[in-house]
């Protein structure tokens, strides 16, 4: 018995209600549901290629959903026009699982992109606020390295300086611990947590690593082959005894989620041959 | 019977689908280009993006331009004179090579050898930008890619390559001059006056000037239609690439025929 989220219509800044998407015949998300209430991180977990990253688009309006609709504050995201998009995106920040820091660009640029691009600041308060930014994340004093130049950790850290470059309300995190060593892991979950409170942001973190995201996030959804298997707070989900989510938790190789994709009976497949 | 039929169906289907498919792809390449046309503004409003980008474009080029153009030129100097020479017009030489270069040689060669050195690295670029999701982070950021990637490069293409065309004949023409006049002994005078009398500035520069102009639309659209449309593999940028430069040079030689027939010929 899934637990009840506990807020109402007004606290979720994000709902997805009944959601299907398919890519032609192939169904990623079926009748999908949930809700993610203002100020908090939410992490979405599963499997590799179960639908997180499609979730995280469709909130995004970069797919638009089959059936269902995906609500963001009190705009419907798939009704909305380009303009309409561009400007509720103004409001998002993500973060992408490589980064995807601009190449061509230093770290400072990189981070400074969004407010030129979008804004008439005069170029000394870019200067402040990029270092400000810079600052929060630990790096400052690698503004002037090219992307080239950065560890993987480190290219993680400008890309979140540059998700909250103009204080989102909403920020969307693609993997965020994918490939990174301890150390850079905990900063970068910390970070997550931290500047979430401190902006009043609200945060979504895609992502299999179930044990330094069950220690910053406030709620979890967890996902398989397109539907919510399971959620609640850290401690249910810790505390809880379904075979999917021990599976998951406890990194079992075997269980619900089978070891072998499905294929036929073995000994028919080698006799084949 | 109907196993008959269905493979005659088969047979004109199998026969139909690449025409289909073409013209799908005519479709989307049109939709593009007047959604790339339609940001274009961006060129006036910002034209550092565009300086940027003709550094890249033009600046980065001049090398292979001047190198080609002056072995173009002494080449065509050599070939010319020996030909001319046998019917006794050996001094003609300066307006034979001023006439190649500005009506043919230097569009269709600069226009190949930008589309060789330029076009691939902007596919290269962009479809680089696509596969490590730098475009989808940009349309995250509600920035739209066309204008703020494509645009700059295509109008920075499009005012280089007549540069470029116009530097590639001025130093095709030394060239000829130096061979013609230092090599083989024509005489200074006679090798300019004869170019000057013959070479018509608006049946011939200013015509050769509207075909780099055709050559600079269509080599710099290919360049960001294929980096923007690539694979986002490493495979798929390195067929993009190669896609680029095959299809510049076809449709530059393509196009050359038709603009020449059109324009020399008065049809």
């Amino acid at each position: 018995m899934a637990p009840t989220p506990p807020h109402s219509a007004a606290e979720n800044l994000v709902t997805i209600d009944d959601v299907t998407f398919a890519y032609d015949s192939r169904v990623i998300l079926e009748n999908i549901s949930l809700k993610v209430t203002r100020g908090k991180v939410v992490a979405i977990m599963g499997a590799s290629g179960c639908g997180k990253t499609t979730l995280l688009r469709l909130i995004g309006g970069q797919l638009k959903p089959a059936s269902g609709n995906v609500q963001v504050g009190n705009l419907s995201v798939p009704t909305l026009n380009t303009a309409e998009l561009f400007r509720l995106r103004r409001k998002m920040g993500m973060l992408f699982q490589m980064g995807a820091l601009f190449t061509d660009m230093n770290v400072f640029d990189n981070v400074a992109f969004q407010m030129r691009e979008h804004t008439d600041l005069p170029e000394t308060a870019i200067r402040d606020l990029t270092l400000m930014k810079l600052h929060a994340v630990g790096l400052r004093g690698a503004w002037n390295l090219m992307p080239s130049e950065l560890s993987g950790g480190m290219a993680r850290r400008v890309a979140l300086a540059r998700a909250i470059a103009l204080d989102p309300m909403l920020v969307m995190y693609d993997e965020p611990f994918a490939g990174l060593d301890p150390i850079s892991l905990a900063i970068v979950g910390r970070l997550i947590r931290t500047l979430n409170d401190a902006l009043g942001a609200t945060s979504i973190i895609v992502t299999h690593d179930v044990q330094e995201s069950l220690k910053i996030v406030d709620y979890v959804y967890l996902m398989s082959d397109g539907v919510v298997m399971a959620e609640g707070t850290v401690a249910d989900i810790q505390r809880s005894d379904d075979p999917f989510v021990r599976q998951f938790v406890d990194a079992r190789a075997d269980g619900p989620v089978p070891f072998h994709y499905p294929a036929q009976e073995y000994q028919a497949m080698l006799m084949e041959s | 019977m109907s196993d008959y039929l269905q493979r005659v169906s088969g047979f004109f289907q199998a026969l139909g689908r690449p025409v289909t498919e073409q013209l799908v792809a005519l479709g989307r390449a049109a939709r593009f280009f007047v959604e790339v046309i339609l940001a274009s503004g961006i060129c006036l409003r910002r034209p550092g993006l565009v300086v940027r980008e003709m550094y890249f474009i033009g600046v980065m080029s001049l090398v292979i331009i001047l190198v080609s153009g002056l072995f173009v030129g002494l080449v065509l100097g050599l070939q010319m004179y020996d030909t001319l020479e046998r019917f006794g017009s050996g001094d003609i030489v300066g307006m034979v090579v001023a006439l190649s270069l500005v009506r043919e040689l230097g569009p269709v060669l600069s226009a190949l050898l930008i589309s060789s050195r330029a076009g691939s690295a902007v596919t290269a670029e962009i479809g680089l930008m696509k596969t490590t999701e730098q475009l989808t982070a940009m349309e995250m950021m509600a920035i739209q890619p066309v204008a703020r990637v494509v645009a700059p490069r295509f109008c920075a293409g499009i005012l280089s390559v007549p540069l470029l065309t116009a530097i590639f004949n001025v130093v095709g023409i030394f060239g000829g001059y130096l061979v013609a006049v230092h090599l083989l002994g024509v005489d200074t005078g006679t090798f300019w006056s004869q170019m000057e009398s013959a070479v018509d500035f608006r049946m011939d520069v200013v015509n050769g000037f509207i075909k780099s102009v055709f050559f600079a639309v269509a080599i710099i659209f290919i360049a960001v239609f294929q980096g923007f449309h690539a694979t986002a593999t490493a495979e798929g940028v390195s067929l993009a690439t190669t896609q680029t430069v095959v299809k510049s040079a076809l449709v530059v030689l393509g196009m050359d025929f038709v603009l020449t027939a059109f324009m020399f010929r008065g049809i």
